[in-house]
């Protein structure tokens, strides 16, 4: 139970399209992240597969039954909100049964319920609270908790954590890493944050422009782009590009280094250049750095690095990781 | 940021407060002390102490029927805005969860007929009334007065619907509820405060409501603001039963809004201050 395909799916609102025509296959028990820039149609997809907008053109399956045309209730998935959408006048305990009294559930058998997603999500203290009374995490939950009390075959996560703080955020993705595991079900979740992609996805969809430019592992994305926007989009800090006669060497239009992937010299290298902004981690050493006639890229040490601003420094990209991209930005 | 206030300054404000309130009170004021004079005091001049007399008040229960337009007020005014809430909260629904381009302008225009006095649609309406049989007849007014108030019912659900977000509706229809459940389960209880100040706020204006009550109704049908009317002209000396009459017609309203005034003020601030 859980396996989706997208046939074709387009969308367009009015005469603006969104989605131009995607096809996915999302396998059972996956964990896909959609992620892409603001505005890309991440969303929209997410609330194209939820039923929640209509689809324009071509199809989707949920365990190969074509549900194109059926309301968001008969596609027996659940969706986690950004805004988190509790009832504010229900109770928690209400908020999480309130699933189970709409499909006509006995009362014995939906307290029994309420009372499994609340251990699980730590609620049981919470569940005559109104959601006004609750943290931010904790509502949270609470809505991860009125998703999985269903039971659904797959769940959708619009967004889920970008209201709560970086510390909790943190907490946040390990706590739905693991209810992944423990409850072996599909997600789709939707991000614009590439870290949480990176971290929780087993599959990831970029996305730009309503269009998906690559579907990958993490690792797969990571290691081979297929094009100069997924090798931007994946990494953090992001990927530089350097242009011009050092990239026609190397027979390409642009190639592409991630700031991890450079051997850092103060003596001699391949690339040379000012130290701008020198950021020390202890852990790491990431440096601003302008190359000579070149542009301005971000390049990581490990460890401790001793330079500072207006220091000179010479870079070499380590072998095997230089990435090469034709006029149109596609890998070579 | 915070600004330190004097003492005088507040002083000051407080003293400044009390005279507007009391300068927008005063007419009430005036007309509840000139309901405990004689007729002889009423008419002798301006004159603030009153020698506490409810003769008025018995000369109007005894010589005129009060419970008659007390009653048609309550039907019609209760009665219209019932009728305006079935009308609107649907109409109000539509706009604010499925808008359309046009959406604004309808609402604009709504209100627009508002603008409008009231004077200058009083020769159709009193045709029509003649010649349909509503002249001074309960439904007629009801009707009416639900007709001239939907403007504002509609404006205010429409804003209070507004505030209600769509994720919370939609998350209702992911967890399986119709849209019978959704409009019960879900958004009529989180409406429930915008309804009910849309209610007294629009009780209130019916209850008040004295062009259309004096020009459409002679005794049957005529609510209290037509029997205040109805002792101005024939009888215009008589100010203390005047008064008497005027204190007796707005006393239900005024309890209800004291009462109410909490729920009035946060409904018609919503939106405004979070």
């Amino acid at each position: 139970m859980g396996s989706i395909t997208l046939k074709s799916v387009r969308k367009a609102f009015g005469e603006v399209e969104v989605i131009p025509g995607v096809d996915l296959e999302i396998n059972e028990g996956e964990f896909v992240v959609f992620v892409g820039p603001s505005g890309c149609g991440k969303s929209t997809l997410l609330r194209l597969i939820a039923g929640l907008e209509d689809v324009t053109d071509g199809q989707i399956m949920i365990d190969g039954k074509n549900v194109t045309d059926a309301s968001p209730a008969k596609r027996g998935l659940a969706m986690v909100f950004q805004s988190y959408a509790l009832y504010p006048h229900m109770s928690v305990r209400k908020n999480i049964a309130f699933p189970l009294k709409m499909a006509k559930m006995p009362e014995a058998e939906r307290e029994k319920r309420v009372q499994h997603a609340a251990g699980i999500l730590n609620l049981t203290d919470y569940l005559d609270r109104r959601p006004g009374q609750l943290s931010g995490g904790q509502r949270q939950r609470v809505a991860i908790g009125r998703a999985i009390v269903r039971e659904p075959s797959a769940f959708l996560f619009d967004e889920p954590l970008s209201n709560l703080d970086a510390a909790l955020r943190v907490n946040m993705r390990v706590e739905i890493s693991e209810l992944h595991k423990k409850l072996a079900t599909t997600m789709i979740y939707v991000t614009h944050d590439q870290v949480e992609a990176m971290t929780m996805a087993d599959k990831i969809v970029v996305l730009r422009a309503g269009r998906i430019e690559q579907v990958g592992s993490p690792l797969e994305l990571y290691r081979s782009p297929a094009n100069r926007f997924v090798g931007g989009f994946i990494g953090s800090p992001n990927m530089n590009f350097i242009e011009g006669e050092v990239a026609a060497k190397m027979g390409a239009h642009a190639i592409g280094v991630r700031p991890e992937h450079f051997h850092m010299s103060t003596s001699d290298g391949l690339l040379g250049g000012t130290v701008g902004v020198a950021e020390h981690l202890g852990s790491d050493t990431f440096l601003h750095i302008d190359l000579d006639n070149g542009p301005h890229i971000i390049a990581r040490a490990e460890g401790e690095f001793p330079v500072h601003h207006g220091d000179r420094v010479y870079l070499t990209p380590q072998e095997g990781r230089v990435y090469r991209f034709d006029q149109n930005g596609l890998a070579i | 940021m915070a600004r330190a206030v004097s003492r005088n300054t507040k002083i000051g404000y407080t003293i400044a407060a009390w005279f507007v309130a009391l300068l927008i009170f005063f007419p009430i004021l005036y007309t509840i002390i000139t309901s405990l004079k004689t007729e002889q005091e009423a008419i002798s001049g301006f004159n603030l102490i009153p020698s506490f007399t409810l003769q008025s008040y018995e000369d109007v229960q005894s010589q005129y029927n009060y419970i008659r337009p007390f009653m048609n007020s309550v039907i019609i005014a209760v009665g219209s805005t019932i009728l305006a809430l079935i009308v609107a909260i649907p109409a109000a629904w539509a706009m604010a969860f499925s808008p359309t381009k046009r959406t604004k302008d309808i609402l604009m225009w709504m209100l627009s007929t508002k603008m409008m006095p009231a004077v200058a649609v009083l020769v159709p309406i009193y045709l029509i009334f003649l010649r349909t049989g509503l002249m001074d007849t309960r439904i007629g007014l009801t009707v009416m007065l639900m007709l001239i108030n939907l403007p504002i019912v509609v404006w205010m659900l429409y804003t209070y619907f507004r505030e209600i977000p769509g994720e919370i509706l939609e998350a209702a229809r992911m967890d399986g509820a119709t849209l019978g459940q959704e409009i019960v389960y879900v958004l009529t209880p989180m409406a429930v405060p915008g309804i009910a100040s849309t209610l007294l706020l629009n009780i209130i204006l019916a209850w008040n409501e004295s062009f259309w009550t004096i020009q459409l109704t002679t005794t049957n049908a005529a609510p209290l603001s037509a029997f205040i009317a109805s002792f101005s002209s024939p009888q215009g000396l008589f100010w203390a039963k005047l008064s008497a009459a005027s204190v007796m017609a707005i006393a239900p309203i005024l309890i209800m809004g004291w009462f109410s005034q909490k729920q009035l003020v946060r409904g018609l601030t919503f939106g405004a201050v979070k």
